[in-house]
């Protein structure tokens, strides 16, 4: 077997109240795709950073062996100059440069420290390419999707030379395309040379890619497993991740269907900036009480934007369309209105739509829930914050406290905070955006068992998905979205008669359903 | 020991600008052979920078939502010039000319809330236009010359004291009483603050350290309460400070609004979707600064009996540098109205002390600013620390 290029030895790192890695081990093999998975708050992202010297030398215990030299890291620039580079959760791209500035950024191509242009977009061209990156290099990065983002990450991490690449959740906001796109590319690198280390919650991206799996949980090192000779199926793996068998992907259900909850008729929304240009078009549909509807569309499709434009008319203009609940019409011009009617947005983007990242636990579970947690304005803080604990314990957030500031959660927590805010608004109504987007598969199955528990309090929930899966497992009715219009219906008995591939299939033939028949159902 | 290092290290980035205000004012003791804490000076101490103060208690909300103000120095100057031209030039009685000056102020917060919260103008920008502006106004409203005097009772305002509940006592008894009074207050406060700290799940904050925190506290009160009661008591303005202290602190921890200003300031986008009307947010937030600028702006007048031109030049930079000091954060959702208070303190004590021993208005500056740059930087070396 190939030799040993990186190794961590005993890595301990601990914040004020968490113990965040606990004596681990890494041993990465030179030229291979190393998969590191572990539920969320298991410490991977916190071990990388220790790894690319965001934390650096001396604040955390244990040693850095890169290609046979103990490394001392003081800061992300060391790392990089020896190869190690990584690529965080959030991307880091400045969005008013091009792609070739992006890539070039921090190490620009000059000549006596005047930007030589002529070069820089001749190598970004080139480094484009190996990343199959089909655009100018001038364009600029606000106007590409979070694909093409994350291959200018990689173009940018190519241009350093390096040797070992890592990708904290690479796919996590991308869709089934774009993330083969990009496993493809990681693949090609390998046969370059390139090592990576891979974090990913999509079990079946590791299997399809990873040659050697590091399984972390609560902090430590459970076990290393070799693609090539230990069983690594899915559940394998979630069995390390977890610490037991975990039988079922989707708890057991009895729906118990109502009457119609809620419903849009002729919904039409125009792009906010560009006032032709439809983005919804004539959408209708509806979900009763108890019952779990799925919308299945690829990025791009106009779910977020149907979601936001129907809560209080949050994204878009010249909006038209008749909203009913119950039954009769309301009014929803704006979140409040939305709030009061019962309606509830759990945003796919918690950091930008959702947290207020530098605030606490208790104050970010509250915030949408002001109005009936006080008397007159003034908070009951009790209350609010014996509310907090409840959704806490309900949700199994793990934190130190609920003081502890939500920047320093793990992403799976942060967005159990999310939903606790807005079950904390007791809705009637809930519209979940990606909800286990960069969740791990135990707190998803958490997360499915309070949707679940949502739906026998009588809620109508719509749930938005890229993850055909997902959609599958917890929806009693999908509809398909394609290009700002419903593409289609799949109900009840296709959904439970058909095989799961066929399923997929058939709604991946109506997500992709661009022209021709007029996709909107009848009502 | 790990535990109590760190229980340690936490309190002093908390009270790191208390400290720092107890060593400052330790370093002028001794500089002016004690004249600061003598009574007299305490009491001119407290007169001088009550306005600033105040100002501060606005500036924070404001920037608490990720705005600046730069117009209140010269909210200060025009509304002494107000009240000046009503009381002075036509004999309004004092009671309307207050009046007349705080909604003056509310009318300026309307019109600079308007443009920073509906109409999306940087609020440097529009703040730096009312600046100009309101100078600009005082100084035509003044001709460029100053007013004076102002009557007796107007003067009170930034120089009158709490009338004594008993006579011919060779002490202040009421102030006595008072010292007192909050360190009743307290004690109920920090009982409270501990029964409930037991339901936010946070391990508590060592029972020691908070006794030792609360009898520090009341021995300054009492202590402070004596030394005021030695000369004439309570001055009005440290009556105002007091109140807008309390008020406002309570608002900022312990009512809808107050949660709301500090999630438009954290992250605006997830607060309007979570309902918060931060437009409305911000634009409440203007109005109430103008009319603190106002108030801040009747008390200026008053302590120096006149209305000028050049009244309030500069004071939006003791104002904004007393906030900053007090741990308030640039990009908003960071900062309390005591830290601010603190802040303005430090400003304050720098001032009196420096004046004391006869620093000119020249170095008085330049130290001014390297204690802000000092203050700001050790609070961010503090924060990278701990990440
Ligand atoms: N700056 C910080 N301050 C305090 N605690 C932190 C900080 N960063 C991380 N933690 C804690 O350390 C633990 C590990 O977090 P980390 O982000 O490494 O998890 P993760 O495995 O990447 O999870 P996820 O899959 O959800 O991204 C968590 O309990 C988290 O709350
Ligand atoms: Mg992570």
């Amino acid at each position: 077997m190939s030799e040993i290029v990186l190794e961590m030895r005993g890595i301990t790192k601990e914040f004020p109240g968490v113990k965040a890695l606990d004596n681990v081990n890494l041993k990465v093999r030179s030229g291979e795709i190393h998969a590191l998975v572990g539920e969320n708050g298991a410490g991977k992202s916190t071990l990388m950073k220790v790894l690319s010297g965001v934390y650096p030398y001396g604040q955390y215990e244990g040693e850095i062996w890169f290609e046979q030299e103990l490394c001392r890291f003081k800061d992300i620039r060391q790392s990089e100059e020896r190869g190690i580079v990584i690529i965080h959760q959030e991307l880091a791209l400045s969005p008013y440069l091009s792609i070739a500035e992006n890539i070039f950024l921090g190490h620009e191509r000059a000549r006596r420290k005047i930007i030589d242009w002529k070069q820089t977009y001749a190598e970004a061209q080139k480094l484009m390419e190996r990343v199959g990156l089909d655009e100018s290099p001038r364009t600029l990065v606000m106007n590409l999707g979070v694909g093409k983002q994350q291959l200018v990450e990689i173009a940018k991490a190519l241009s350093k030379n390096v040797k070992l690449l890592i990708l904290d959740e690479p796919t996590a906001a991308l869709n089934e395309d774009d993330s083969q796109n990009l496993l493809r590319l990681l693949v090609e690198l390998k046969k370059q040379g390139i090592t990576s280390i891979l974090i990913s919650h999509k079990l079946n991206e590791i299997k399809s890619v990873a040659d050697t799996i590091t399984i972390l949980r609560d902090g430590r090192t459970i076990e290393t497993l070799d693609a090539a000779k230990d069983d690594v199926s899915e559940d394998r793996i979630i069995k390390g991740m977890v610490g037991r068998e975990l039988t079922h992907r989707f708890p057991p259900r009895q729906a118990q269907i109502g009457d119609i909850r809620f419903e849009v008729r002729d919904w039409v929304v125009y792009h906010p900036q560009q006032p032709d240009r439809k983005v919804i078009d004539r959408v209708n549909l509806y979900v009763r009480s108890g019952e779990i509807v799925g919308i299945a569309g690829l990025m791009g499709s106009g779910r977020t934007e149907l979601a936001m434009s129907l809560f209080g008319k949050s994204y878009g203009r010249n909006i038209s369309g008749k909203i009913l609940k119950d039954g009769k019409e309301i009014q929803v011009n704006n979140v409040q209105q939305a709030i009061r009617h019962g309606l509830a947005y759990v945003s796919e983007d918690r950091k930008t739509y959702g947290l207020n990242l530098i605030d606490n636990v208790v104050r970010n579970i509250s915030m949408a829930s002001l109005h009936n947690l006080s008397k007159r304005t003034v908070l009951d803080r009790k209350r609010e914050s014996e509310e907090a604990e409840r959704l806490r314990k309900a949700m199994k957030i793990k934190t130190p406290s609920l003081n502890q500031i939500v920047a320093n959660l793990s992403g799976g927590n942060q967005q159990k905070v999310v939903l606790s805010k807005w079950v904390l608004t007791e809705p009637d109504v809930l519209i979940l955006d990606e909800p286990t987007r960069g969740i791990d598969v135990g707190a998803k199955y958490e997360i499915y068992t309070i949707i679940h528990e949502l739906a026998a309090a009588g809620k109508a929930i719509i749930v938005i998905s890229s993850e055909l899966q997902e959609v599958i497992g917890l929806s009693d009715r999908i509809y398909t979205m394609c290009e700002g219009r419903i593409s289609g219906e799949v109900s009840g008995d296709e959904l439970t008669s058909e095989g799961a591939e066929e399923l997929q299939e058939k709604l991946m033939r109506l997500m992709t359903d661009t022209g021709g028949r007029n996709g909107a159902n009848a009502s | 020991m790990q535990t109590l290092v760190n229980m340690f290290k936490n309190n002093l980035r908390q009270y790191g600008m208390v400290i720092a205000l107890i060593l400052i004012t330790a370093l002028f003791w001794f500089l002016t052979d004690g004249i600061i804490l003598k009574p007299l000076n305490l009491t001119n101490l407290i007169a001088q920078n009550g306005f600033i103060l105040v100002l501060a208690i606005g500036m924070v909300l404001v920037i608490i939502t990720g705005n600046i103000d730069l117009s209140v120095g010269s909210i200060v100057a025009f509304v002494g010039a107000i009240a000046g031209v009503l009381i002075i030039t036509h004999g309004v009685p004092i009671w309307v000319a207050v009046l007349v000056s705080l909604v003056v102020g509310a009318l300026i917060g309307i019109w600079q809330g308007f443009w920073v919260a509906y109409m999306g103008i940087p609020s440097f920008i529009v703040t730096l236009a009312g600046m100009l502006i309101f100078r600009g106004l005082t100084l035509y409203l003044l001709g460029g010359q100053s007013l004076a005097p102002f009557p007796r009772s107007f003067q009170m305002i930034g120089n009158g004291f709490l009338p004594d509940i008993v006579d011919g006592s060779s002490v202040h008894v009421l102030t006595i009483l008072l010292g007192i009074f909050f360190s009743i207050l307290l004690i109920v406060l920090e009982y409270r603050k501990r029964k409930e700290g037991s339901h936010l799940q946070q391990e508590p904050v060592h029972f020691g350290w908070s006794l030792l925190r609360l009898a520090l506290l009341i021995a300054v009160i009492n202590w402070f309460a004596w030394i005021l009661a030695m000369n004439k008591g309570v001055p009005i303005v440290l009556v105002i400070v007091l109140v807008l202290i309390i008020v406002y602190s309570f608002i900022m921890n312990n009512t809808v609004m107050g949660r709301h200003i500090y999630a438009t300031g954290g992250n605006r986008k997830a607060a309007d979707l979570s309902g918060i009307k931060t437009k409305k947010v911000v634009f409440w937030v203007f109005v109430n600064n103008g009319v603190l600028a106002a108030l801040a702006g009747l008390m200026f007048a008053s302590r120096l009996n006149s209305a000028t031109p050049k009244a309030g030049d500069m004071l939006e930079l003791d104002a904004i540098a007393s906030v900053f000091i007090g741990g308030a954060s640039m990009a908003g959702g960071v900062g309390t109205v005591v830290g601010a208070v603190v802040g303005g303190l430090v400003m304050g004590v720098m001032n009196n002390g420096m004046s004391l021993i006869g620093v000119g208005i020249d170095w008085q500056m330049a130290i001014k600013g390297l204690v802000l740059l000092a203050a700001v930087g050790f609070d961010v070396y503090n924060k990278n620390k701990a990440n």
